[in-house]
C-alpha cells in the first residue's frame, strides 16, 4: 500500500476538467483499488462523479491511497500530476 | 410595457422578437422487455453513438469558441464514462426488467439531484451537465434528431435554460440575445454566451412565459432587464446604447492584435497590471501585449501563513502559461504600509508609508524572499518571466538584491533545478531618490518601470487617499515629469528600457508626453489597454520635441 497527503493549491479545487483526467489516469493502473480521502469521506478515483461530489476545495487536505498492482508507479505519477495541476 | 428584471450573464443590448426555444423535455415511457442482452446492447450502441456526437461537437466548439469553451465537451464525454453512471443504468435494465430509456431518465435524474444538492455553487452547475449527456442518450435511444432547431429570422431566444450541448449547435447568426427562466452566471451556457459575445439575461423567473411569444423585446445585458414591449422613449435608449456598444466594440476589434504605433512610427508595448489570477481572463480579453505589473501580495493577503514555495510556483507558472510567451512582470512581495498579514507580525509604526515595507522587508528577512525568487526562478522555465522589485532608493539596496538573486540561482544550479539563466529583472522607479539616482541604478538592471502612485505621494508629500488635500495633489506636477523624463533618459543612456504602471499610464492626457519622453511601455488596468492603443494610433503629427521644449523651458523660466 501507498499513500500521500497533499494540500489543493489550485484556487479552483478539483474542478470537473482535472477531475476528469485523474480518473482517466487513474484507469490506467493495474493498482485495483485507489481511494481519495477527504476529512474522512472516501471517493473511488477511478469514478469521476464519486469524485467531484466530495466537492474538494482550495486548502482541502486529501489523502490518496493505492493498493495492489503497480503501486509506487501510481503513486508517483498520481502525486506528480498533484502538485503540478491543483 | 412590461420590465422584468433578471442577472445580466453576457453584456451587451439587443431589441427583436421574442421566440421560445423549445427543448422538448422527453417524456420517457417506462417498458418492460422481454430481452435484456438486446436492450444492454442497444444502450452500449447509444454510449458509443454519444461520444461520437459529443466528440464532434468538442471540434465545433474548438473552432467557435476555442479551447476553454470546447473542454465542456470532453468533460461531458468523460461523464459518459463514470462507472457509477454506467452501472447504475445496467442494473436497472437488469434487475428491473425495463427499457434503456427509462434507465438512463431515472439515472439522470438521480446524479444531477446529487449535483444540485452539493453546497458549492461550481458543482450545484454541474446538474445541467448531467441532464444534458442524460437527455443525448435518451434521444439516440429513441430515435430522434439531437440536432437543434433552426431560425429563418434572426430572435432573442427564450428557454427555461439551454443545455450548454444546444448553446453551441445554434446558429449564432439567427440569435441576438438569450434570455432564460433559470440558469447560473457559471453554467456554461453563460460562458458560452460571453466568450461569443451574445448578450444574455438569466434568471428571469416564471414572468417569462410563452405568453410573451412573438413579442418585441429589449435585453439589456448590462443591468439584466427585459422589457417586453417597450414605448418608443425606451425603444430609442436602447437602440443608442446599442449603438454605441456596437461602436465601441467594433473599434476594439479592429485593435486587437494591432500594434500601438504613432503614425509617425514611434512604438509602444501596451501591457496589463493585474492583481491576482482572476484578472487573467480580462488581460487576454483584451489583448494585452503582456503584464507589466503583476502584483504577488494576494498571495500573502489572502493566506495565513508565508505561502510556500510551491503555493507561489503553481500561481506564476499558470500565469506564464496562460500569457503563452507573452512577457510577465512579477512584482516582488509589496507589503506593509496600507498591506498587512498579521503573521507577518510588522511592528506598529508611527509613520507606514515610510516605514518597513516591500523590499525593506525582502532585505530583512531574507528567507521570504529567497523563498518567492526560487519560485519565480522555478516557474520561468515555463514563459517568459521578469522580477521586479519594489520601493527602491539607493544603489547599495540592488546590489544587495542582486547578490541574494544570485545566491538563489546558485543554491538551483548545485540542486540541479533549471531555470532560465538571462531572466530579466528591473526595478520601480517610485521614490524621489531611485529617480535622481537612476543613472547608476540602469547600470545594475534590464528595465525601470515608474511606479506613479507612490512616486507622486513621495514627491509631493501629499497622502493621495486623503480628500481634504485633493488641490494640493497635482497629478501632472512638472516636477514629476521631470523624474519621469530623467529616469527615461538614463535608462535609455545604457540601452535598458523603461516603462510606465502606475495610475498615470492610463491617462490618455499624459500619452504625448510619455512618447515625448521615449517610454517604451505604458502598463494599465485590462480594460484600459485598447483604448490606450487606440490613442496611440490615433496621434499623427509628431509634437515630441515641442513637448520636451515646453517641459525644459517651465522648468528653467
Amino acid at each position: 500500500m501507498k499513500q500521500f497527503t497533499y494540500v489543493i493549491q489550485d484556487n479552483d479545487g478539483i474542478h470537473a476538467r482535472p477531475a476528469g483526467i485523474l480518473v482517466k489516469q487513474a484507469k490506467q493502473f493495474e493498482s485495483s483499488k485507489i481511494t481519495l480521502n477527504k476529512g474522512g469521506e472516501n471517493a473511488d478515483l477511478k469514478k469521476l462523479f464519486a469524485l467531484m461530489k466530495l466537492g474538494v476545495k482550495h486548502g482541502d487536505e486529501v489523502t490518496v491511497t493505492i493498493e495492489d498492482g503497480d503501486e509506487q508507479h501510481a503513486a508517483d505519477i498520481l502525486l506528480d500530476f498533484f502538485k503540478n495541476n491543483l | 410595457m412590461i420590465k422584468l428584471s433578471g442577472f445580466g450573464a453576457s453584456k451587451g443590448i439587443a431589441i427583436g422578437i421574442l421566440h421560445f426555444y423549445r427543448n422538448e423535455t422527453q417524456t420517457v415511457m417506462r417498458r418492460r422487455i422481454e430481452d435484456v442482452q438486446l436492450e444492454l446492447a442497444r444502450m452500449d450502441a447509444a454510449r458509443t453513438a454519444a461520444a461520437r456526437e459529443l466528440a464532434e461537437l468538442y471540434e465545433i466548439a474548438l473552432e467557435q469558441v476555442g479551447e476553454q469553451g470546447a473542454l465542456l465537451f470532453e468533460i461531458h464525454q468523460m461523464m459518459l464514462e463514470d462507472e457509477d453512471y454506467c452501472e447504475s443504468i445496467k442494473s436497472i435494465i437488469t434487475n428491473q426488467g425495463i427499457n434503456a430509456e427509462y434507465a438512463v431518465a431515472l439515472t439522470g435524474d438521480n446524479f444531477s439531484k446529487m449535483f444540485a444538492e452539493m453546497d458549492d455553487a461550481y458543482m450545484q452547475a454541474r446538474a445541467s451537465d448531467v441532464k444534458d449527456i442524460s437527455e443525448r442518450l435518451i434521444k439516440i435511444l429513441s430515435g430522434k434528431d439531437t440536432s437543434v432547431q433552426h431560425f429563418d429570422e434572426p430572435v432573442i431566444l427564450a428557454a427555461e435554460d439551454l443545455a450548454p450541448s444546444e448553446t453551441v449547435q445554434l446558429d449564432k447568426d439567427k440569435i441576438l440575445a438569450f434570455v432564460t427562466v433559470e440558469g447560473s452566471n457559471n453554467s456554461h451556457t453563460a460562458i458560452l454566451a460571453r466568450t461569443m459575445g451574445i448578450p444574455a439575461v438569466i434568471k428571469l423567473g416564471k414572468e417569462l412565459s410563452e405568453e410573451l411569444e412573438g413579442k418585441l423585446v429589449g435585453v439589456d445585458g448590462f443591468t439584466g432587464e427585459l422589457v417586453v414591449d417597450p414605448d418608443s422613449e425606451t425603444l430609442q435608449k436602447l437602440q443608442t446604447r446599442h449603438e454605441e456598444n456596437v461602436r465601441k466594440k467594433r473599434l476594439l476589434e479592429q485593435l486587437k492584435g494591432m500594434p500601438a504605433e504613432t503614425g509617425y512610427g514611434q512604438r509602444v508595448l501596451t501591457y496589463a497590471n493585474i492583481g491576482s489570477i482572476a484578472d487573467l481572463g480580462a488581460v487576454l480579453l483584451n489583448d494585452a501585449e503582456g503584464i507589466g505589473l503583476f502584483r504577488t501580495e494576494f498571495l500573502y493577503l489572502e493566506s495565513d501563513h508565508y505561502p510556500t514555495e510551491s503555493e507561489q510556483f503553481n500561481v506564476y507558472r499558470k500565469v506564464v502559461e496562460r500569457m503563452s510567451g507573452k512577457r510577465v512582470i512579477f512584482r516582488t512581495l509589496d507589503i506593509g504600509a496600507d498591506k498587512q498579514a498579521a503573521y507577518f507580525e510588522l511592528p506598529a509604526e508611527e509613520n507606514p508609508a515610510m516605514g518597513l515595507r516591500a523590499i525593506r522587508i525582502c532585505l530583512t528577512r531574507e528567507q521570504i524572499f529567497k523563498e518567492q525568487l526560487r519560485a519565480l526562478l522555478h516557474a520561468s522555465n515555463y514563459g517568459k518571466l521578469a522580477i521586479m522589485f519594489p520601493m527602491i532608493t539607493s544603489l547599495w539596496e540592488i546590489r544587495e538584491v542582486k547578490r541574494i538573486l544570485e545566491d538563489t540561482k546558485q543554491e538551483m544550479r548545485e540542486a540541479g533545478l533549471p531555470f532560465e539563466e538571462d531572466i530579466e529583472f528591473g526595478v520601480m522607479i517610485e521614490t524621489p531618490a531611485a529617480a535622481i539616482v537612476s543613472n547608476q541604478l540602469a547600470r545594475e538592471v534590464d528595465f525601470f518601470s515608474v511606479g506613479t502612485n507612490d512616486l507622486t505621494q513621495y514627491l509631493l508629500a501629499v497622502d493621495r487617499q486623503n480628500q481634504s488635500l485633493a488641490r494640493f495633489h497635482d497629478a501632472y506636477h512638472p516636477a514629476l515629469l521631470e523624474m519621469i523624463r530623467l529616469a527615461s533618459d538614463n535608462a535609455h543612456k545604457h540601452g535598458k528600457w523603461i516603462g510606465i504602471c502606475g495610475e498615470l499610464a492610463a491617462d490618455l492626457a499624459m500619452t504625448e508626453t510619455f512618447l515625448a519622453f521615449g517610454i517604451d511601455e505604458l502598463s494599465v488596468a485590462p480594460t484600459s489597454v485598447l483604448p490606450l492603443r487606440e490613442k496611440v494610433r490615433s496621434l499623427q503629427t509628431d509634437s515630441r520635441q515641442d513637448i520636451l521644449r515646453g517641459h525644459k523651458a517651465y522648468l528653467n523660466e
